[in-house]
């Protein structure tokens, strides 16, 4: 394969970024380690593989674009921009305090981030905005995007598919975080999403299905997407609390941190195992 | 009750309205600013009704009807603005503020997105349409939102300024048009943003009236004139930021204020003004608008008349608060 990835080191960043996911959410009492963990490995692998931006230049015109469609997934974003460079990590103690630069959702005011997002089903659609002015401008750059499972719910996705569709958005790359679970449960047993892939395919997408926890794999879909005309989906089989046994396909952890010091310790012994 | 044909809509007042709507000053405007190569505009399905297509003849390339799909417009009119672009969004104001809500809110306010939404067909003139597409509620739902503000132009010639003024600084921002062709109340280039324009003075009550509802207000002043009640008519078409100023002016001059709109009475521009008259100099408010109903169908200006929001409606509410003492 070209450019083949160098999994040691990325595998090396995406375990601290991991470390970084549940002890912020653990000092902020309150967050998304779940769906955090599951998106690790594509968040770690557009930043330090794929992504054409610039930490000490965020607002450079020509960057590729990142958008977290899934904005709760704030812990595994912030982790990895502070990583990347572009703010201090000492800030990742403030998330969701009061007064701090960095929200509970994304917000576009800090460094970094492009869209601001957290009520879901919009930053897809923001993306194909994105899009499109690169088609308008006549430039190169590519949005990428990160939308969750639970998120397809929303009627918002479907319009804004078909509009990436129909305008032909051959820049757009987008991951769907399949981790089958969403706030109040298993995904499938709270509304079927079904096949995914199909359904994508079926609105006019180049779509495929991958590991989304295998470096690899994401490497390869990407440069798949590359060479495809038209809006591309990956849907990435992902598993929700990655890394952290008591975590892992647990609902219980969409949206809570863990419990006390006792758990966070057997967390970080659960990563570094990994 | 007084019966009187000049004080309806029909037919003294529909022979003087202007050759153009709002909605077509709007388009033409658009046209004309299109030079700039940032002006993208985006339309959900309307775009022969909001008059975006003038636009869109006229750069094609800029122009982009997304389907019947107003949550996408509004995130993908938030992209867009985000590389640059200055962007108007249009549908009917029922779409782009009622079902669009929280698109509105998450992506173009607190994302603080480079977005102007021009909505269309707002109030009961929508006429023959009915209740589902007459918005009643859009004044109240996007004054609401910090970030955002909010102008309703009387007629063609302020549509196109203020289309330029929200052209020219950056968004976001809320205009408010109608459906109908409307009066003629402006010869001259008047509109100053976040300022009420007085359109006629007076000591004994001030009439505060915006976008339809200005031109019934300048009829209803000169019918109580006869009468000898001197009554003040400001336009406000600037909702949010309201002029503060001038209404505290008013009610510390005249005494009694009425305000007059094509809107619900609840969160419009009765509810501003007497949201600083409470606050600043309270006097007597009496609000005139559509109260706490759906509207229905009909032809625009017999609604308009049915539900009193026309010179009439106004006489008489000023003869109410008149008999309240300063």
């Amino acid at each position: 394969m070209q450019g083949s990835v160098q999994s040691e080191n990325l595998e090396f960043i995406a375990k601290e970024v991991r470390k970084s996911i549940v002890k912020m959410t653990f000092e902020a009492k309150s967050g998304h380690p779940g769906g955090s963990l599951s998106v690790t490995e594509i968040l770690t692998y557009l930043y330090f593989r794929e992504l054409n931006v610039d930490p000490a230049n965020p607002n450079w015109p020509d960057r590729d674009r990142f958008v977290l469609s899934k904005g709760h997934a704030t812990p595994a974003l912030y982790s990895v921009l502070a990583t990347k460079g572009f703010f201090d990590k000492s800030l990742l103690l403030g998330f969701r305090k009061i007064s701090s630069l960095l929200q509970g959702h994304v917000v576009n005011h800090v460094p970094g981030v492009d869209i601001t997002a957290g009520s879901l089903g919009q930053g897809l659609s923001n993306a194909v905005g994105l899009a499109l002015a690169a088609r308008i401008d006549k430039k190169n750059y590519r949005v990428y995007a990160v939308i969750g499972d639970g998120e397809a719910d929303e009627g918002s996705i479907w319009e804004a598919a078909l509009s990436a569709a129909h305008l032909k958005l051959s820049n757009l790359i987008v991951f769907l975080d399949r981790n089958m679970i969403q706030l109040d449960g298993f995904t499938e047993e709270i509304l079927t999403l079904g096949d995914l892939e199909a359904k994508f395919t079926s609105f006019g997408w180049a779509s495929t299905t991958i590991n989304g926890h295998s470096f690899d794999e994401i490497a390869r879909a990407v440069e798949w997407a590359k060479k495809l005309k038209g809006p591309k989906m990956i849907i990435a089989k992902t598993v929700k609390g990655k890394g952290v046994k008591f975590m892992e396909n647990n609902p219980e952890y969409h949206g809570k941190p863990v419990p006390n010091e006792e758990k966070l310790n057997e967390a970080l012994r659960d990563i570094e195992a990994m | 009750m007084m019966m009187s044909n000049e004080l309806s809509w029909l037919p003294d007042l529909i022979n003087k309205l202007d050759k153009k709507s709002v909605r077509e000053a709007y388009g033409s405007t658009l046209v004309s600013i299109g030079i700039d190569k940032n002006v993208v505009v985006l339309d959900a399905d309307l775009s022969t009704s909001t008059h975006t297509s003038m636009f869109q003849k006229k750069y094609p390339d800029r122009f982009f009807n997304v389907g019947i799909s107003e949550n996408n417009m509004m995130g993908v009119a938030s992209g867009l603005s985000w590389t640059g672009k200055k962007v108007f969004v249009s549908s009917f104001a029922i779409f782009a503020t009622g079902r669009a809500y929280d698109f509105v809110r998450q992506s173009v306010c607190y994302a603080d997105s480079d977005v102007r939404i021009v909505a269309t067909h707002a109030g009961l003139t929508v006429g023959e349409d009915g209740a589902t597409h007459q918005m009643l509620e859009d004044i109240g739902l996007m004054s609401g939102l910090p970030r955002m503000r909010v102008l309703v132009p009387a007629d063609a010639r302020e549509t196109e300024q203020i289309i330029r003024y929200v052209y020219e600084n950056r968004g976001p921002f809320y205009v408010r048009l109608s459906r109908e062709k409307v009066p003629v109340i402006h010869d001259s280039d008047t509109f100053r943003y976040g300022k009420a324009e007085t359109i006629i003075d007076g000591d004994d009550v001030t009439i505060i009236a915006t976008g339809i509802l200005v031109a019934a207000a300048k009829v209803a002043s000169n019918h109580l004139k006869q009468g000898g009640i001197s009554a003040r008519v400001l336009n406000m078409a600037t909702i949010k930021p309201i002029d503060r100023d001038s209404v505290v002016k008013a009610a510390r001059e005249t005494g009694r204020i009425v305000t007059a709109e094509e809107h619900s009475i609840y969160n419009g521009l009765g509810s501003r003004v007497s949201e600083v008259v409470t606050e600043s100099y309270p006097v007597q408010v009496k609000r005139l608008g559509v109260y706490d109903t759906f509207g229905e169908s009909g032809k625009s200006w017999e609604l308009m008349d049915k539900y009193s929001l026309n010179p009439m409606g106004i006489v008489n509410s000023v003869k109410e608060i008149m008999k309240v003492n300063k």
